[in-house]
């Protein structure tokens, strides 16, 4: 990424941003006792939990976008059935 | 010739000489918070806004750190940006004046220097405007009030360069310049404007196109986004020289380029200063010439950047430099003797360099003072330089 002078940036380019690099523990979701309720989604403070349709179902599959996610913990510690897993990342 | 163009000079104060400089470059934007010795520079500006002779936005602002964030949005929104500040109130500017110069806001910014608290003084050194020396600043000093009116017009046309987009801090000592008055010749209005055309931003904040300024950055840029300030810098050496070479054509009045070399031709020692002690030190030279001694000066009108290489040009055959420079690091030495050692310790050939400490605090500076340090540098060529900075002129008697 070429860098504009001043490190000014256009508006609407955050997406080109991926902050993921920052994350230091990883959410991983158990799908297995996931109950579809998405409150891991409306808790992300980066938007980076993405309800996925589950084909021939009226459920969602919950996904999360690691190119965003700073691996703040939020949506593990608000899940209901504590169904999502910090994991230490590891390099 | 010079007395048909002295006839039209008028003899007005340093200050004064300031606030027509910054008016002929058409400031679209102005911010105010007094401190002394710079007050009259931004009253000059104030009573142009009042009676019309000077259209701009007058903002008067509830401190230095406001004064520089209202040049740093101007500037970000387009504008053409200028203050004024002394000591404490360029202390106060300085986070704004690191954050501007990461964001190339290329705003212009007088000093009119003056020491620091405590205890407290009005009295002149430059411990103010070198305490931002690392900030990515451009500095310029002046020697007198014409050159401070003429490096007032350069600075825009520094500062708004694509090529450098930094803000320009031009330093003139308080009171010495800012309170005296001196003869100052005036550029046509239409000679200005051709010179200086309206300030074209690479990026302003428009809604049309929105854009971020200061935004977070991580590991991964930070580092190139500094050099590329350094870069500017290293860039605006011959910009500069370039600009002030086009206010030569222009003015008719030439007063160096990034340095002053003032009678150096053979000289075996050198001096080195910056600010309206040149003046003092130049007529100690020519006494000291006159006794057949071989000195000379080299003015230093660029602080930052550091111009070694005009410096190494001069110093070519040169045995002993002596800097003479008011202010310091503490622990440590002075600025100017820090940077020329610095740069010249990889070179072969080099002459000794020591550092004097002179003029802190007002401490008087006369041509007596020159003769001194000349004779001292003499001296210490041959029997050897001391490690410390030598103070000149400090009474050891009244030491706490």
């Amino acid at each position: 990424m070429k860098l504009e002078i001043g490190a000014v940036t256009k508006g609407s380019t955050s997406l080109k941003y991926k902050t993921g690099a920052w994350r230091d523990q990883r959410p991983v979701i158990d799908e297995e006792n996931c109950r579809h309720c998405g409150i891991c989604a409306d808790v992300c403070p980066d938007s980076a939990v993405h309800a996925i349709d589950r084909p021939g179902t009226d459920k969602a599959i919950y996904i999360i976008d690691y190119d965003y996610c700073k691996g703040c913990g939020l949506c593990a510690n608000e899940c209901p059935v504590k169904c999502i897993e910090m994991v230490p990342e590891e390099k | 010739m010079a007395q048909a163009l002295l006839s039209k000079a008028q003899v007005i104060e340093g200050s004064e000489a300031v606030a027509r400089a910054v008016a002929a470059a058409r400031p679209e934007v102005i911010s105010a918070y007094p401190i002394s010795p710079q007050t009259h520079i931004v009253e000059g500006l104030a009573a142009m806004v009042a009676n019309g002779s000077l259209v701009s936005e007058y903002v008067r602002v509830e401190s230095e750190f406001s004064a520089a964030s209202v040049l740093a949005g101007a500037s970000a929104a387009g504008s053409r940006a200028y203050t004024a500040t002394s000591s404490q109130g360029l202390l106060l500017m300085t986070e704004v004046l690191y954050a501007s110069v990461g964001q190339r806001l290329p705003f212009v910014l007088t000093v009119a220097n003056r020491s620091i608290s405590a205890p407290i003084s009005i009295q002149i050194d430059q411990r103010d405007s070198m305490s931002v020396r690392d900030s990515g600043v451009i500095q310029l000093y002046v020697e007198s009030s014409q050159e401070a009116y003429d490096v007032h017009l350069a600075a825009f046309k520094i500062a708004e360069d694509p090529e450098i987009l930094l803000p320009v801090m031009v330093c003139l000592d308080g009171w010495v310049l800012t309170h005296s008055y001196e003869p100052v010749l005036e550029v046509d209005q239409a000679k200005v404007d051709s010179f200086l055309p309206p300030f074209s931003p690479v990026h302003k904040l428009d809604p049309a196109d929105p854009k971020t300024w200061g935004s977070y950055s991580e590991a991964e840029i930070q580092m190139e986004i500094n050099y590329s300030v350094h870069e500017a810098m290293l860039r605006s050496k011959e910009r500069i020289k370039k600009v002030f070479g086009e206010l030569h054509q222009l003015t008719g009045r030439d007063h160096g380029g990034l340095i002053e070399a003032y009678r150096c031709e053979d000289a075996e020692v050198v001096l080195m200063a910056l600010g309206s002690v040149c003046g003092t030190i130049k007529d100690g030279v020519d006494e000291l010439r006159e006794a057949g001694k071989k000195v000379g000066l080299i003015k230093l009108r660029c602080y930052r950047p550091f111009p070694y290489e005009d410096i190494f040009r001069v110093l070519e055959g040169v045995k002993a430099v002596g800097v003479m420079e008011a202010n310091f690091s503490m622990g440590s030495e002075g600025a100017i003797a820090l940077d020329l050692k610095a740069k010249l310790y990889n070179r072969p050939e080099r002459p000794v360099v020591v550092d004097c400490v002179a003029g802190l605090g007002g401490r008087e500076v006369n041509k007596e003072t020159v003769a001194q340090v000349v004779d001292l540098i003499g001296k210490m060529a041959d029997s050897g330089v001391p490690e410390e900075a030598v103070w000149i002129d400090l009474d050891r008697d009244i030491l706490p």
